[in-house]
Parts: structure tokens; sequence; C-alpha cells
């Protein structure tokens, strides 16, 4: 069937190409459709009987003649071919060359569709991995097999932060360093030389294989891309043993691709025009990564996700809440303050920290440690609410230490430089220094041990130094989610244990 | 299913929607599908062509290609072998599927769910005479399945007449036949130690009871604050995050069901990985033995076709339901019931039918509905009483409760647990919201602590909501104008319903020995909680400065009590109490003295 040509092309809209009378053709298959001018498209089966077949067309449908339109159906599904050679290249979404350098060659073929993991062949990932950057690493640590996205907003440093995680993460007792999937779907130019210029700069360029989709190349391949790229992920670490961190930039990018088909498919919309599948169109891609047991080769995953108008609520980022193992957000408000990374810890979250921290991994007193800062800062940032309405003056001094701890906390937990890379000893010992701020008592959440090893008693004046002292309390970085709920743990006393 | 196999042919793919001809089709009936063979089941009807939902992905097939009716509905096998094991949607096999294919689960690959091959211990029940009339639900005999969970043979629904035999004790695998029944038409049935069962038939059962006793799940807001009863229905819906899975997998670990059945329902691989990994360690409180004897998993992931998820609740509540009928407590945790809406939405969007809600359909409420209908306490056709308890998690799109799948669950349920992104952001878990929250269970459960624990619980309960309470109150107006504004009687009101969010709602998973609280700790740790601020506002009434009593070392101890003293330490909380009233009681009489002087 493959030979044979088809001119029944009987309609071209929003990406799709309605074809009658081309029987028995194979749902899913690949086609390939010559256009008036000789140009050649890529394409995919997506609904198929005797009377009509649809294919959703890659590069798009944009001035297709009906008439001069030539298809042929590949008998295959949509794949690539993998070697060793795709390492230090760069593809398109379909896995073809985009550095000008000739198709990889080889006779092992994957269609990137992929097939579902066996949860049984799965095995728990709990492997700390240190990427020196303090919010991450202490209080939302990463795992090698986890899926942790970057929540992020339009201006913020969401691509400064993922290059400094691919240059700095390590494991912490192995020199085994990472190889690296690169997945740009929808980005700017400048943004994927970014990246391009980073990996070739922090020399692992040797070690990436980049798939590049940019904001001025056809929609519909975004869907194919990050199958494309994790087919190759899944390769590199399962047929080459490596330990691969698939980047992919930006999944907004590619969900809104999925919204333009899905609409010019008819397809029922759930939320804001997207398709009731969305979520399972996404699990399909993020829950192709993770650890598999007698395998020595690992998947890590950190997609971008932009917020649209910083809404984490919106289908995009809610959606992938819902299916990956935490996400790291990132907030305008700290960003404006000049704090690098702005990482907003409160709706900040690592599900498979539990298992890669402690006394074997990391230190003993780091889970404990990551609860209680996360309980001082949650009550310092209501206090911060306060401040900004009665002032600063007004509260308690008991009050005025939260703010103290506020400001340090952002300025010297969360912000480091951006080629500051702190071991994860540095990170709790600087966790200490700031708890020091309170007194013992106050501090409920790590054990007596934990105190009499780790703090360290400050006097009055000691302690508000450390925040910058007490006048620079009312700044209001970050407040609290809701002013008016106020329900939280030890939050809505105004005075307490200590 | 006598009937002859029928062979039609394929006419149009649109995902997992499969158009068939095949004259005679009924149904529901499960159809294979192409030459690979891949499972699906017809969804409507219209002349010779028929609609057919597959549960695994249809790449590849093409118009044409064979179809062929099995003549019989979707069915689970029911049998000794359940337990301890991981199904998918469709109750195959994972862990045998995994050896046959590898990591990745191939297509139209055919595993039967229980063991062939393997040999049980059967014991026939002495109190069977030959001749004697039976009926469905009678027991034939016993395997001990695992060491906890002794599996009862029952006559399958549908058979009565008259005994023929019975095997002697000996090893069979399921295939042999333990027993013969003659029928009212004079035709010798053969019994096996297992049997088929449709998933969208509710099983038989004499008649429904009323819940009697709470489901102890040795979580102190689920227990103490809002009581689920064996039989009862209750959700856990939250936004991303907040803690639904991890209450699920608690329930799961640490309650007082004989049965816990997860059913892993468009959700993470790694979960039930987590699952599968730790509970074959962890010891069961109440028997001793590690939890995987009394536990089995139905996993159709995020990633799995979606028409399978659909099933996979249906599935885990039949086999829920088989245990039941045994005379055992049996606990479904479905997680999550939203991405079963959404198989379901995503079906009746590719059949085009009419959406009312956010894309779902017409049925969904009464889908739920009949879902959440087969929970139940009741009294079994041959075994005594048993139950269904069934808790569905709810992933309400943007963490907004007033979505259809949320608001429809929550006209079902009976109990409430609703999820706080404030709480959980604050890292308070678990982050069940007290004020959001309800249970109808809160009377019966009442006779139980009374009788088993203590009788001030129902009065002690009130107490600390309404103490809650004020404090959300207050802390709007700290929040408009300060604290300040308020009298030293109201901040320790604030003080008190801290220490009650502290030391006694919040509960870390994660905590060793905090994980699990039985009814005696939590009730020490409510009352001890009381107690403080009772006599702590004793004393502000007598007119000590509320500010000496936030001073004291012991607002801060007894926040660590829960984590410092296991169930079994009861004593050492008592101690601890002791110290506390006298502290307290000292406070007191030097006050008193002061006055006098004074
Ligand atoms: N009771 C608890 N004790 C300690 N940690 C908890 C508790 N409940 C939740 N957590 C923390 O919150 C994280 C998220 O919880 P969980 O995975 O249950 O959320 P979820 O509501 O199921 O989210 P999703 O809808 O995305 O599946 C956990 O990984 C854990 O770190
Ligand atoms: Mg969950």
């Amino acid at each position: 069937m493959s030979t044979k040509e088809y001119r029944t092309a009987v309609e071209a809209r929003g990406g799709l190409l309605v074809m009658k009378h081309t029987p028995g053709v194979a749902f899913g298959d690949r086609v390939s459709i010559e256009d008036h001018s000789g140009g050649v498209r890529n394409g995919q089966v997506i609904r198929s009987s005797n009377e009509e077949v649809l294919i959703l067309v890659f590069e798009g449908v944009d001035d297709l003649d009906l008439e001069n339109t030539w298809v042929r159906f590949l008998d295959a599904p949509v794949e690539i071919a993998l070697s060793p050679e795709l390492l230090g290249r760069e593809f398109n979404g379909l896995g073809e060359p985009r550095d000008g350098r000739p198709p990889v060659l080889s006779s092992l073929r994957r269609a990137v569709g992929g097939s579902a993991i066996n949860p049984a062949a799965r095995t728990y990932p709990r492997e700390f991995i240190q990427t020196g950057i303090s919010t991450i690493d202490g209080l939302n640590s990463l795992v090698r097999g986890q899926k942790l996205p970057i929540f992020t907003g339009s201006g913020l440093p969401h691509n400064r932060l993922a290059a400094q995680i691919v240059r700095q993460a390590r494991l912490k007792n192995e020199d085994a360093s990472f190889s690296i999937v690169f997945a740009a779907m929808g980005v700017s130019y400048a943004d994927a030389k970014f990246f391009r210029d980073e990996f070739a700069s922090s020399g692992v360029l040797r070690n990436v294989v980049m798939f590049i989709n940019l904001a001025d190349d056809p929609p519909v391949e975004r869907l194919t891309l990050p199958r494309t790229a994790l087919t190759a992920a899944e390769y590199l670490a399962y047929d080459l043993d490596r330990h691969v961190l698939v980047v992919m930039t930006d999944m907004t990018y590619y969900a809104e691709a999925l919204r333009e088909v899905a609409t010019s498919k008819g397809d029922v919309p759930a939320r804001k025009g997207y398709p009731g599948y969305l979520y399972s169109d996404l699990a399909e891609i993020y829950e192709r990564c993770g650890r598999i047991h007698h395998r020595h080769g690992s998947i890590t995953m950190m997609p971008v996700v932009s917020m649209p108008s910083d809404d984490i609520t919106h289908p995009i980022p809610d959606l992938t809440g819902y299916i990956t193992e935490g996400q790291i957000v990132l907030s305008r408000e700290l960003d404006n303050q000049g704090i690098y990374p702005p990482v907003h810890i409160s709706p900040s979250l690592s599900r498979l920290m539990k298992d890669g921290i402690g006394k074997d991994d990391t230190r003993e007193d780091h889970p404990r440690v990551a609860a209680q800062l996360y309980a001082l800062y949650a009550r310092a940032l209501e206090t911060r609410n306060l401040a900004s309405i009665i002032g600063a003056d007004e509260l308690s001094s008991h009050d005025r230490r939260y703010l103290t701890f506020a400001d340090a906390f952002d300025r010297r937990f969360v912000g480091q430089g951006e080629n500051e890379e702190r071991s994860i000893e540095a990170t709790l010992d600087l966790a200490w220094e700031l708890m020091s701020i309170f007194p013992k008592d106050g501090l409920t959440r790590v054990s007596e041990a934990d105190i009499a090893k780790h703090y360290r008693e400050l006097d009055e004046e000691q302690a508000s130094s450390l925040g910058g002292g007490p006048a620079s309390g009312v700044t209001t970085a970050v407040q609290s989610h809701s002013r008016r709920k106020r329900r939280t743990g030890s939050g809505a006393q105004p005075s307490g244990g200590g | 299913m006598s009937e002859p196999q029928r062979i039609g042919v394929v006419r149009d793919i649109n995902g997992p929607i499969v158009t068939i001809e095949l004259p005679g089709i009924r149904h529901g009936e499960q159809v294979k599908i192409g030459e690979l063979g891949l499972f699906g089941e017809v969804i409507s009807l219209s002349g010779d062509r028929a609609v057919v939902q597959t549960y695994e992905s249809t790449d590849g097939v093409r118009p044409g290609e064979p179809a062929e009716g099995l003549g019989w509905p979707l069915s689970v096998e029911l049998g000794p072998g359940l337990m301890g094991g991981i199904f998918d949607g469709v109750q195959r096999p994972l862990e045998k599927i995994a050896l046959q294919s590898g990591d990745y689960i191939r297509r139209g690959i055919n595993v039967a769910s229980l063991d062939r091959d393997r040999k049980w211990a059967f014991e026939p029940n002495r109190d069977l005479a030959p001749g004697e009339k039976i009926g469905p639900g009678k027991v034939l005999g016993t395997v001990q399945e695992t060491e906890t969970v002794l599996h009862r043979i029952l006559v399958p629904p549908g058979v009565h007449g008259e005994l023929e035999e019975v095997a002697p004790a000996g090893e069979y695998d399921i295939e042999e036949i333990i027993a013969r029944v003659r029928g009212a038409s004079g035709r010798s049935q053969e019994l096996r130690m297992y049997h088929r069962w449709p998933v969208r038939t509710p099983r038989p059962y004499l008649r429904r009871d009323d819940g009697v006793a709470p489901l102890i799940t040795g979580q102190r807001v689920i227990d103490t604050f809002f009581p689920q009863l064996k039989g009862g229905k209750g959700a856990v819906p939250g936004p991303f995050g907040a803690g639904k899975t991890v209450v699920q997998q608690q329930i799961a670990r640490w309650s007082n069901a004989d049965i816990v059945i997860y059913v892993g329902c468009g959700e993470r691989g790694n979960e039930l990985v987590d699952v599968l990994e730790t509970f074959p360690k962890l010891e069961d409180p109440y028997t001793g033995r590690s939890l995987m004897e009394r536990t089995l998993l139905v996993a159709n992931t995020s990633n799995m076709p979606v028409v399978a998820r659909e099933a996979s609740v249906y599935v885990g509540i039949t086999m829920a339901e088989y245990y039941r009928d045994m005379g055992y407590d049996v606990v479904v945790l479905a997680d999550s019931t939203s991405r079963w809406a959404e198989a379901l939405r995503e079906v009746s969007g590719r059949l085009g039918q009419m959406p009312v809600e956010e894309g779902y359909p017409a049925y969904l409420a009464s889908r739920l509905a009949a879902v959440y209908e087969r929970a139940g306490r009741v009294e079994t056709h041959g075994a005594g009483s048993g139950s269904v308890t069934l808790i569905g998690a709810v992933s309400p799109p943007g963490g907004d409760f007033s979505e259809p799948v949320t608001s429809h669950t929550k006209d079902i349920i009976e109990t409430f647990w609703a999820l706080s992104k404030e709480l959980a952001d604050a890292r308070h878990y678990p982050s069940i919201d007290w004020v959001t929250s309800f249970s109808g269970h809160v009377h019966t459960a009442a006779h139980w602590w009374h009788e088993n624990v203590d009788s001030n619980w129902e009065n002690r309960r009130r107490e600390a909501l309404a103490l809650l309470a004020r404090d959300a109150e207050l802390s709007r107006i700290v929040n408009l104008v300060g604290p300040e504004a308020l009298s030293s009687a109201q901040r320790w009101d604030l003080e008190g319903a801290a220490l009650i969010k502290e030391g006694v709602l919040q509960q870390s998973a994660l905590d060793e020995i905090d994980t699990f609280c039985s009814p005696d700790k939590q009730f020490a740790l409510l009352d001890l909680a009381l107690m403080i601020y009772d006599q702590g506002a004793e004393l502000v009434k007598r007119g000590v400065p509320v500010q000496e009593l936030q001073r004291l070392p012991l607002l801060s101890r007894v926040r660590r009590i829960k984590s410092l003293y296991s169930s079994e330490q009861l004593d050492d909380i008592e101690t601890f109490r002791d110290e506390v009233e006298q502290t307290l009681e000292n406070l007191r009489q030097e006050y008193a003295k002061h006055e006098e002087q004074a």
C-alpha cells in the first residue's frame, strides 16, 4: 500500500486533512503528503474507516490545494531511528535533523507513541539528586526518576533555573552525570539559543539531544515532539543504561496546540476549550518517566509549564500538578524583589522527597527541618499580612521575630547565586542558622535531639541582625494566598509557643 | 456462554471507540478486535452495527479486520489467589504480565486472572451433608488464602439445589471440581473454587443493614472528628497535592478492615509501587501480619488506556462484594473517581452524546450514585454480616468544589473529608478542613466510642469543634484590626485552638510513631488539650495574665506528645497529664496567694 498514492482529499481545516475512499488504512499510521509545489508533509491517521480517513498534518494544511495533494500511507507508525549518534544532535518533532547534518541511520526504529509501563515493573524512585539549590534540595528534594515541573510565568527566570539544575544536578555519592534530552515546543528562538549556548559553554553538548520546534514552526508538530523526545530518552536510559534528565519547555504551548487540533476535530471541550482528554494526554507524556526494575538507567523529568496570567488553577498547570510528583512554583513578587531563584515554597512540593532524604541519604534531621521551615514560613507570611494591615510597630516582639525570619529566609535561603552550588549540608546548616531566630520552644517540628545537636542560641540583637534588622520588616514580598482564610496550623493565634 | 462464537468486521476506528458490524451482538458483550485481539465492550447498538470501547490502544487496527463477539459481559474471576495481587483495570494480573511481556504492557495479551497451577488446601465444611438443600452463599469449605485471610468457598449466586457431594480435604487447583449440586431440572452442576461474575451487576445479598461500628482508621481528624462507618460511603475531595492519596493510603494501612482493595484509577504508577513495596514490610496493627496479605490492588494508571479506567472501579467493587459475601468488612479506596468520570466523559464525547456540564454526559450523576450504592453493610446469604466501605478521592479541576463530579458526589456520600490548599500549603497534614468537612455518622460512632473508649467522647468532640469555630471568627478580627483588639479570654481561645490543631488534628503520615493513633490515644490527646484549655480559661477568668500562660513551656511540650508516645504508651501520656495538671494547679495557688496578699 505504501506505493499507492491517493488524490482523494476532500477537506482541509485546522491541521486536519479528510480523505475519501482509501480503504484499509491502519489507525495511527504515518502518512506522507505531497503538496502542489512538490513539498512533502508528514501526517498521522487519527480516524479510519473505509469510506473516510482523517489525517493530522504535522506541518499544517496551510495552502494545500486539494486537487493537487497526493497522499501516501506508509504502513508504519510514526517512529524514529535510534543510535548513540543521537547525542550532540538537534532534531525537529518528527526526529528529522535540524542541524544541517544527515539523518541518523539505524536499523533500530521505535514508534514514538510508546506503551504504558507496567506498574508492577516499576521501582520506587528514592535516590536524592543534589541540585545545589536550597529551596529544592532542602525543602522539595528531587530524586532520580521523578517528574518535577517548574511552574512559571512569562518573564520569570525559569530557563536560567532549569539551566542551573542541568549544570549542577548530581548524585551525592556518584560521579555519573546525566545525559540530557531537551525538548522545546513553541519557544522563541532566543530561548532555544539560550539553552544551546548554555549546553555549549558548560561543555555538556556531547551529552545532549535536542528536539526543537520554535514559536514560528508548525504547531501541530508540537504534538509529537515530546513523544519523539521521550522515545529517545527511553533509548538512552534503557538501552544505553544512562541516567537521563529530560527538560521540556513549554508544556503550555504543547497543550495549546492540542486544543487547536481538538477544536477543529470537533471534540467536546471541558474547561477553557481544552479537550476532556487533556489529562490523559499529558499523563501519557509525563508517566514515561521513572525507574524500572533491573534497569540501570532512569528518566528524570523537569517540564517547564507556564501559568497563563500567573494562574495556577489554569487547566495546564492544574492538570500537570495532578499528574507530576510535585511542582516548583516561581513567584513574580520574589522576582520583583530581585530574589533569584524566585521559588515560592508554599505551593511548591516534592512528593517523592520522603524516601530520598534523611539519615542514609542526606542528613538525619532533614525531614524535620523541612517541616519546621515550612511551618515557620507559613506563619511568617501571615504575620507579614498582618503587619501590612496594622503596621509592624503594632506587632508583639514575638511576632516581629517572624518578620525577621521571613526576610532572612527570602534573602538568604531562597536567594542564591546563579552559579552558587550549595551542598545539602550547607543548606541544612543555613536552615538552622535561620531557625535560631526563634527560641527553642518555638520549634516543635524538630526533635529535642535535633535541637541539642544543631540549634545555636542567639541573643535578641543577633537574631534581628540576621534578618537585616526589624526595620525591613514590612516588605510584602510574598504573602499568604488568602488573607481572609486563616485557619492554618499555628498561624491563627497572634502570639504563641515561645 | 455456550453460544457459538461469531465473527464480524471492523468498520471504523476512532481512538478507543471502534465500530464493528456483527449481527446478533448484544449490548455489554465482550469483543475481541482485530488481528491483535484487543479486548473491548459493546456500549451501543444500532442494527447490525455495534460501538465498542476498547481497553487497549487501537494503533495499527484497520477497517476490515475481524471482530469476535465473546458472548459474555465484562466479568471477573472470583476465587482464591486474589489477595496480595495487583491487577489492571480489567483484572489482568500485572505481575504475570510483566513476566510475559516485560516492562511495558503488550497489547492483546491474555493472561487468566487467577493462577491455574497453584494448589490450595481445601477444607470442606463439615456441617454439610449430601442431600442437603443448598443455595447461593452457602459455605462449601475454606481455603487459607493468606495467613490473615480465610477464604470461604461459597455456592455462587444463582445455584440452587441438592448437594450431591463435596470434595474431601486436600490440595486442589481452582479448576478442579469441589462440589456437585443437583438443580431443580435434575441436572447436576459442577462447582469449582472460583466463578465468574459480571462487574456491572451488584452481587446479591439477603438484606441491607444499617452501619453500626466506625471504621477505625488511626487518623485523629477522621475517627475523632469526621468518623466513617463500616459499610459507609465517603469522599476525599481536594486540589492536587493536598493529600488525597496519603489519606487513602493511610486508611489502607491502618484501618481495622478485614480486606482492603485499593483502586488506582487514572493516577500515578509510582503510588501503586509505593504500596507494593511498603505494604509487605508493614505490620497490620490488628493481626500483627504483613499488610499485603489482606490487600489487593487494581491499577489503571493515568497513562493506561482510558476505557479500562472506567471499568477498573467496577472490577474493584465486585471483588470487594465477593469478600463481603464471605462475611468480611472490606474497604475500597478509589483514587480518583474524577478520572473515572473523565473516562465516562471521553467515551460519551466520542459517541457524540450531548454534554450537559463541563462536557460531562447527563448520566454522570446517576452512574456515580449507582457506584456508591454498592457500598453498604449487608446480611449475606450464608456468612452473616459483611460490609463494603467505599471511599473515593475526588480531584476537582482548579480545586473548585462546585464542579460537577465533586458536587454530585457530595449529594451521594455520608462522609466528606474536604482537603484545603491553605492547610496543605502550610503543611498542616492531613489537610482536612474542619469547617467544610462533615460526617453523617457522628451519632452512631458515639455509641461505639462511649462504650469502648470514653463516655465523654461526643461532648469533647463538640467542645473542640466549637473552639475551632470561635478561633476562625476571632482570626478574622485579628486580621482586620490586629491582636490588640482581643480580650484575654479570646486570646486564650486562640491558644487553645492552636493546641487542638497542632497537638490533635495535625498528624504526619511520615512520623513513625504518630502515623497510627489508637482510639484510646486519640481521646487522651484530645482530652489533654481541652483540659489545658479549660483550666487555662479558668485561670484567665481569675485574672492570671494570658501572657503568663503563653510562656509556659508545657505548651510546646504538649504539641510533641503525639510523636513521643505510641498508642501502647498511654501511661506516659497519663503521667505527662498529671505533671501538666500539677503545673497549672501550682500556678492557680500562687495566684490565689498573690490575690490574698493584695
Ligand atoms: N498526612 C500527611 N502526612 C505527611 N505528609 C502528607 C500528609 N498528607 C499529605 N502529605 C504530603 O503531601 C503530598 C501530596 O499528597 P498526595 O499525594 O496525597 O496529594 P493528592 O491530593 O493525592 O494529589 P493529587 O491529586 O495530585 O494526586 C505528599 O507527598 C506528602 O508529602
Ligand atoms: Mg493523589
